[in-house]
């Protein structure tokens, strides 16, 4: 295999047993601090602009990402999650704010930065009268270090398509192929805007494994999402961004207090009544229902907000 | 983990990477090479680009089949350098201008800038592309005149190399010139209206449908400030007798500024194109 990778010489992103990531607090005013830990960053944006005529698409954004992490974005339509992918990649410039991106500014990063970073755009268009086999192939010709192009068709599952032109492509099939020419150059930075619309369950899967894969071999994956499965799923960090502002940012797990949050236990009484009460100490609660019903305890559930709860009270819309 | 284990072994040195970056050369010469690929597989481009001078030869040689006066020419003869050169400018100029405009609204564009690939490489296929395709162009009119209306080709080796470096300086400059052109039209939907109407006109000042003599002089003028013009002027050289040098406005075919003016485009063309050429849609912040 021939996936180009570097660490840097420092320390990757370690996962542990149950998926988190150690958690390091942006370096809020550390400004090309040379401590290791802190130039470690791959991405770093700090009061990231954009407008576009009157509309405030990005309006004062800071990101760390580290190498090697899944780092997820998720937001509502319109709150600038492509626009800063786009600009993390260099083809949107920005109107203010510092953005480095493997040690370099994208606005003006050269060719050998280029073949470091992959991206799939939230809208893209590869039909054409070539075959799948041979658009692939032919973008790894770009790259310093490709992947192997039967090995990537492989892997976003379009082998039984290598031979179709892709304007003979079904939309998740061509979808797949963006996925495919993302990744084929090995990339280091891997941003991916909103890349399993229209995938079938099957492939969504196939899809995450093949994330988690490459998130192991040590590439830093930047991925917009709608899907709160797909952000719980796969990223290490998460950061919600709202009209252009992250409104949040932390892991999946305990984003925007989540992990604090009240638990609500859930049981039937006897004659059939569905319970609920919210508490702090679910165990004590479930402890003395057991006392209660001497054996089991009729449709027992204990409850913690999903992230989709969390999400929709952090873009206050919980109530729509 | 794994990963940091594979990436140890695997991880690349920062200038080993800058090394191995494939050069402009080689890439034009492949993208020329699936450039030329997905053009044929468009069947329909394929049979109207190369109908096109095809049919106007058609058209012209039968409206004026007469002898022309006092060169011991025939019209097929002009006609059939007029084509010649206008075929070169279809299909440099105006596919050049229209695809790739439209290219740019389908993010064909964008997505090759989101690689390492290097902008000489796509404007290199480009060239090749067009180079492949007029001088299939070029060989199906002579081939259609020398059968059907029995135009003489050149009968010796200077007619044909005349006709060669015309033509190399010719699409080169034309394919530069439509390069740049389809910065110009906001959209790909409107891409043929932009680049039409400057190549109808150019058409009809630089000789290519009226004969030269009856263009009016400022219309020449300005013509000569384009390649068509002096493309079709080097062309009539090959293709009518020295006595029709008397209907060119100079009274000579003027080989060489022909060559200076071919070769000044194809350098400013270029230097237009490096300037003036955008990768997106100007309302694509
Ligand atoms: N090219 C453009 N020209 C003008 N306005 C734009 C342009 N692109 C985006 N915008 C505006 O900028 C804002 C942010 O858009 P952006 O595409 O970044 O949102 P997003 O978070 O990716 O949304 P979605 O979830 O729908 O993909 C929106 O209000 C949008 O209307
Ligand atoms: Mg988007």
């Amino acid at each position: 295999m021939s996936l180009s990778v570097s660490t840097g010489g420092g320390p990757g992103v370690h996962r542990s047993v149950d998926g988190s990531v150690a958690v390091r607090p942006f370096p809020a005013g550390a400004g090309g601090g040379t401590v290791g830990s802190m130039t470690d960053d791959v991405v770093k944006v700090r009061g990231l602009r954009k407008r576009y005529g009157e509309v405030n698409a990005v309006d004062g954004v800071d990101l760390g990402i580290r190498r090697g992490e899944v780092f997820g974005i998720l937001g509502p339509n319109g709150a600038g999650k492509s626009t800063t992918v786009e600009i993390l990649q260099g083809h949107r410039r920005r109107d203010g704010g510092e953005v480095t991106v493997l040690g370099q500014d994208p606005g003006t990063a050269d060719r050998a930065w280029q073949a470091r970073v992959g991206i799939v755009w939230q809208d893209e268009s590869a039909a054409a009268e070539l075959t799948v086999a041979e658009t692939v192939g032919h973008f790894a010709r770009y790259y310093p270090r490709p992947r192997d192009p039967a090995e990537v068709i492989d892997l976003v599952g379009l082998t039984g398509k290598a031979g179709s032109r892709t304007k003979a492509l079904s939309g998740g099939q061509r979808r797949r192929l963006d996925v495919a020419l993302g990744v084929i150059g090995g990339p280091e930075l891997l941003l991916l805007d909103e890349p399993t619309t229209g995938f079938d369950p099957a492939a969504r899967r196939q899809f995450w494994s093949l994330i988690r894969r490459l998130a192991d071999e040590g590439t830093t994956i930047i991925l917009t999402t709608h899907y709160l499965d797909e952000a719980e799923a796969l990223a290490d960090r998460l950061a919600v961004i709202a009209a252009g502002r992250v409104v949040a940012e932390g892991e999946p797990g305990s984003l925007a207090g989540r992990a604090q949050a009240r638990a609500t236990v859930h049981w039937a009484e006897p004659d059939g009544t569905a319970r609920s009460e919210e508490t702090d100490t679910p165990t004590r609660t479930v402890a003395e229902l057991a006392g209660r019903f001497d054996g089991d305890i009729p449709g027992l559930r204990v409850t913690r907000p999903t992230l989709e709860d969390v999400y929709l009270r952090l873009i206050g819309s919980e109530d729509r | 983990m794994a990963g940091t284990a594979a990436a140890g072994a695997l991880a690349p040195a920062q200038d080993d990477r800058t090394a191995r970056l494939p050069g402009a050369w080689r890439l034009g010469l492949l993208r020329g090479a699936m450039e030329i690929r997905m053009f044929f597989r468009l069947r329909e481009q394929v049979v109207f680009t190369f109908a096109f001078p095809i049919v106007f030869l058609f058209l012209f040689a039968s409206i004026f089949h007469d002898d022309m006066a006092n060169t011991g020419s025939t019209a097929s003869q002009y006609y059939v350098a007029s084509m010649i050169a206008a075929g070169i400018m279809s299909t440099s100029f105006q596919s050049l201008g229209i695809s790739i405009a439209i290219e740019r609204d389908d993010k064909v564009l964008r997505r090759l800038r989101g690689t390492p690939m290097p902008p000489a490489a796509y404007f290199l296929g480009k060239i090749w592309l067009v180079l492949a395709t007029g001088l299939l162009e070029t060989a199906a009119l002579l081939v259609f005149g020398s059968t059907v209306y029995d135009v003489d080709l050149p009968s010796d080796a200077n007619g044909w190399l005349t006709l060669g470096w015309i033509f190399v300086l010719g699409i080169t400059g034309c394919a530069l010139l439509g390069i740049a052109i389809s910065s110009v039209p906001k959209s790909g939907k409107s891409a043929t209206s932009v680049v039409v109407l400057p190549f109808l006109v150019l058409q009809f000042i630089s000789g290519v449908y009226i004969l030269i003599d009856t263009v009016p002089g400022w219309m020449l003028t300005v013509g000569a400030f384009f390649p068509l013009k002096w493309m079709c002027q080097g062309l009539r050289g090959v293709f009518l007798p020295d006595a029709a040098a008397a209907l060119e406005p100079a009274g000579s075919w003027e080989y060489g500024r022909i060559a200076l003016v071919l070769a000044a485009w194809c350098v400013g063309g270029l230097v237009l194109c490096l300037l003036t050429f955008r990768w997106k849609n100007r309302n694509d912040g």
